[in-house]
């Protein structure tokens, strides 16, 4: 990405009017924080409605008679057996079984289904996708939408005030509510919440309602990126990558034991070998003693000073009150409560294997 | 009197009597964001300028605080240990960051004064 220009989103003009620090993020310029700052951010999506513009986002429309079989070749999924409305987490995997992209991907008919790609992963996803289409009868249509994201307790609340009813709309389900709209109860954060994508113009006209509403305060990447980390949710290109499974992330809950078993995916042969050989690592949340941060990239050793792994994601998390990490670490440390070292700066920061996620998810799931 | 200087890494340095106290300025600590560590020196380090001196962190990211000019720390500001959002809330008073004894004052003098580190962040 060097010298590339950085793209600016579509409604910059209102994070600039609401006073946004910005910084480059996958190719595009975003709001990294507001003036409230990154811990009254995160406290807020919290406690009341947190809106994230997260329009770097790709929102990919797949549809045709193959489009499930193409998906369930793309993916480990059985795209035919996911009832409309229903969204599934999953990913597109290389040969190895390493993860090119996660995505959420959501049925919206018969022959169509919506996949929500990572902005820095969209090109290479639709490029996949459309490689591997050339032997499905499907369409790939990457759209072009302004993506908010609205998290926290009262989301629904705010919604319903702004005309936009959710009550049928239960976690990890979506649907088409107006014309070019599409809604998925789904998330970030690990509070309730919903995505909408939608055209510019309806967003405009969205967002003044909502931001009308004192619940909704507009929230930055910084803070985004430190609610993920505390619900325990993983970032692509830090925690997972083209070099990662499924199975050594721990992320195999996302694939049905029907796929592990029978799926023609793409991977779908080196995924069966590494779960045959079981992980040699594994993807561990990490508490760090005292007040220090252990970032991504701090090497973890064990109290006799061996390598134990490595720090794929750490920062501060406002609502633990304490730094919070994730990392990967040799299976047979990642026991809750094993005692690790994380390398700062030559000093030694005592860290524990801690559960995940940091703080409890408050889906609704109906 | 003091007299305070800064320098385009966004650090204050207050001098009176030989010795410099040393924080980040406001600016600096806008661009920040909520600090919630601050890694202080050892008293008696000595430090020549552009060593690393203090780290601060944010919830997202370590920067180094380097030192302005040669010298030995006298002190840390210890109060930031369990408060570093002082840094935050008081950059240029509370929120200081270390002391240091001068080793050559006259390397003040390639140090900004307020108007030019004002016409530095515009």
């Amino acid at each position: 990405m060097t010298g590339a220009a950085t793209r600016n989103l579509p409604l910059e003009d209102l994070h600039k009017a609401a006073g946004a620090r910005f910084g480059a993020f996958a190719g595009w310029s975003m709001p990294l924080t507001y003036p409230a700052g990154v811990m009254a951010e995160h406290q807020h999506t919290r406690e009341h409605v947190g809106l994230f513009d997260i329009s770097h986002m790709k929102l990919i429309d797949v549809f045709g008679p193959d489009a499930a079989a193409l998906l369930s070749k793309a993916c480990p999924l059985d795209a035919a057996a996911l009832a409309e409305r229903q969204s599934k987490y999953t990913f597109l995997l290389n040969e190895q079984a390493g993860i090119i992209d996660d995505l959420i991907i959501t049925r919206l008919g018969a022959e169509r289904f919506m996949v929500v790609a990572n902005a820095g992963n969209a090109a290479l996803d639709e490029a996949h996708l459309r490689e591997l289409a050339t032997s499905f009868n499907c369409t790939i249509n990457p759209l072009d939408r302004v993506f908010l994201a609205i998290q926290g307790p009262d989301a629904w609340a705010a919604l319903s005030r702004a005309g936009i009813e959710t009550g049928e709309l239960v976690f990890m389900h979506g649907f088409e509510p107006r014309e070019d709209w599409f809604m998925s109860r789904s998330g970030y954060t690990g509070e309730d919440g919903f995505e909408i994508g939608l055209p510019e113009a309806d967003a405009r006209k969205l967002l003044e309602t909502l931001l009308s509403d004192e619940r909704v305060k507009w929230i930055g990447l910084a803070a985004r990126d430190s609610l993920r980390l505390e619900a325990g949710l993983c970032l692509h290109g830090q925690d997972i990558t083209a070099e990662t499974n499924p199975v050594d992330a721990g992320l195999m809950w996302a694939i049905t034991k029907d796929v592990r078993a029978n799926g023609q995916f793409v991977g779908a042969d080196a995924l069966r070998a590494a779960l045959e050989k079981g992980a040699a690592e594994k993807r561990v949340g990490l508490k760090p003693e005292g007040r220090q941060p252990v970032r991504a990239g701090a090497q973890l050793f064990d109290e006799a000073g061996n390598p134990a792994g490595r720090v794929t994601s750490g920062g501060f998390g406002p609502s633990v009150g304490a730094p919070v990490a994730m990392g990967y670490v040799s299976a047979a440390l990642a026991a809750p409560a094993t005692k690790l070292f994380a390398d700062v700066r030559g000093t030694k920061v005592p860290v524990d294997i801690h559960a995940l996620p940091f703080t409890q998810h408050r889906y609704r799931k109906g | 009197m003091a007299t305070t200087y800064f320098t385009d890494d966004h650090e204050w340095i207050r001098v009176e009597g030989g010795v410099a106290t040393v924080g980040i300025t406001n600016y600096a600590q806008e661009q920040l964001g909520d600090l919630v560590f601050v890694e202080l020196p050892e008293k008696g380090r000595k430090l020549a300028k552009g060593d690393v001196a203090v780290v601060v962190e944010s919830v997202k990211a370590a920067s180094d605080v380097y030192a302005p000019v040669d010298g030995e720390i006298i002190e840390a500001n210890e109060a930031l240990s369990s408060d570093p959002a002082l840094v935050n809330s008081a950059a240029t008073g509370d929120g200081w960051l270390w002391k240091m004894k001068l080793a050559d004052e006259g390397q003040l003098t390639g140090l900004l004064d307020e108007a030019g580190y004002k016409a530095l962040i515009g």
